[in-house]
C-alpha cells in the first residue's frame, strides 16, 4: 500500500484508536461507506454499527452507537457516543 | 485545669480524628490519579467535538441557523448551571465554585436580569438552597457518568425549547493542577464556537455532507452540551480530590501539632503531680 490513513476514534470517555491505518469502512446514516487515504473531506452522521479497519492484512471491528464521521485532508475522526471493541 | 483523665481522653480522641484524616488523604490521593486519567481520556472527544463544531458554525448562519448556536436573540433570562461535587471535606473546593456562581447571580440581577439556577451535586444545591431560584437539582452519584450528564443536559434542552431561558452559562472548577483549580464559566448556551480551534485546511476542497450541515448541527449541539457537562464533571472529579488531599494533608498535620502539644502539657502536669506527692510525703516525714 502506498499512503495510510489517519484514523481515531472516540468516545466520551476515552480514545479508542488513533494511529495509521489502510482503510476504514463506517455505517454512515444515508449509508454504509469506505475510506482510503486521500478521501474528499465529508461529514455524516453515523448509525448503529461496525466501523471497521483494516490495517496490514490485519481487521479489528468496533460496535458504534449514535455518533458522527469527519473526514479531513489530515485523517478520519469517528466521535461515538458509545463505542466498543467487538470480538 | 483539666484532670489527667481528661487530658488523657482528649488527646486519644485528637489521635482517633487524625487517623480518619490520613486515611481520607490516601483514599484521596488513590482516586485523584485515576480521576486524573479519566479526565485526560476524554479531552480527545471534547476537543475534536469542538474543532467540528467551529468547522460547521463557520458555514452556517442566518436564518436557518439552530437556535442552540445563535441563540434566541435576547439575553434577559439566563441560566446558570453550577456544578459541583456530592461530598464535602475538601478545603473551600465547592465554596470556590459557588462563590463565582453567586457573584454572576448578582451582577445578572443588579442589570435586571432573570436569573434560574440548575444545580449538579449535592453541595452545590445546599449552598445555593437560599436563593430559592432552583429550577432542578441533580446528583452526581458517584463517579463522573455520561447517564447523569444527558440527563442535565436533556432538562436544559427542555428550559430552552419552552423558552424559559435565553442563555446558559455552566460553572465548574477547572482543574490546573493538583495544588491549582480555578472555578470556570462557560457558555452552553448559544454555544460558544472557539476562535482558537483553528478552522480544518481543505487544501482547496469542499467539504460534502450527509445529509445536510442544518441537520448535522442540530444533532452535534445537544451533544455537544452534554460533553461539556461531562467534561465539567470529570475537572470537577479530578479537581475535588486533588483539594481533598490538600484539605486532609494540612488536618493530618494539624492534629499532629495538637496531639505533641498536648501531650506535652499532660506530662508537664504528670510531673508537678508526681513532685507535689512526694513534697508532701517528705515534709511529713520531716515532722514526725
Amino acid at each position: 500500500m502506498a499512503d495510510k490513513l489517519h484514523f481515531s476514534l472516540v468516545s466520551p470517555e476515552r480514545e479508542l484508536f488513533s494511529g495509521l491505518v489502510d482503510q476504514v469502512d463506517a455505517p454512515g446514516s444515508e449509508g454504509d461507506f469506505g475510506v482510503l487515504a486521500g478521501h474528499a473531506p465529508f461529514m455524516t452522521a453515523l448509525k448503529e454499527g461496525p466501523v471497521t479497519v483494516h490495517n496490514d492484512g490485519q481487521v479489528t471491528v468496533y460496535q458504534v452507537r449514535g455518533g458522527f464521521a469527519d473526514v479531513t485532508p489530515d485523517g478520519f475522526t469517528v466521535l461515538a457516543e458509545h463505542a466498543i471493541e467487538a470480538v | 485545669m483539666a484532670s489527667l483523665k481528661e487530658m488523657r481522653n482528649r488527646i486519644g480522641s485528637v489521635k482517633a480524628t487524625q487517623k480518619i484524616t490520613k486515611a481520607l488523604q490516601m483514599v484521596a490521593a488513590a482516586k485523584l490519579r485515576r480521576s486524573q486519567d479519566a479526565a485526560q481520556n476524554a479531552r480527545p472527544y471534547a476537543e475534536r467535538m469542538a474543532a467540528v463544531i467551529a468547522n460547521l458554525a463557520a458555514g452556517v448562519s442566518g436564518e436557518g441557523a439552530p437556535r442552540l448556536l445563535v441563540g434566541t436573540g435576547s439575553d434577559q433570562r439566563h441560566l446558570i448551571v453550577v456544578a459541583s461535587s456530592d461530598r464535602g471535606l475538601a478545603g473551600g473546593f465547592n465554596s470556590s465554585i459557588v462563590r463565582a456562581a453567586r457573584e454572576r447571580i448578582s451582577r445578572l440581577l443588579t442589570e435586571g436580569k432573570d436569573v434560574r439556577v440548575l444545580t449538579l451535586g449535592r453541595k452545590a444545591r445546599d449552598q445555593l438552597k437560599r436563593l430559592d431560584r432552583s429550577v432542578g437539582a441533580f446528583e452526581v452519584g458517584g463517579s463522573p457518568s455520561l447517564a447523569v450528564a444527558e440527563e442535565v443536559s436533556v432538562k436544559i434542552r427542555e428550559l430552552f425549547e419552552a423558552g424559559d431561558v435565553d442563555v446558559v452559562t455552566l460553572y465548574f472548577s477547572k482543574f490546573k493542577s493538583v495544588i491549582s483549580q480555578t472555578p470556570t464559566a462557560v457558555q452552553l448556551i448559544p454555544a460558544q464556537v472557539e476562535a482558537s480551534a483553528a478552522p480544518i485546511d481543505l487544501k482547496g476542497a469542499v467539504y460534502e455532507y450527509e445529509p445536510d450541515e442544518e441537520t448535522i448541527l442540530e444533532e452535534l449541539l445537544p451533544r455537544n452540551i452534554t460533553t461539556q457537562i461531562f467534561s465539567a464533571m470529570l475537572e470537577n472529579q479530578a479537581g475535588f480530590y486533588a483539594s481533598q488531599m490538600t484539605a486532609m494533608d494540612n488536618a493530618t498535620r494539624n492534629a499532629g501539632e495538637m496531639i505533641s502539644a498536648l501531650t506535652l502539657k499532660y506530662n508537664r502536669s504528670r510531673q508537678a503531680q508526681i513532685t507535689k506527692e512526694l513534697i508532701e510525703i517528705i515534709s511529713g516525714a520531716e515532722a514526725l
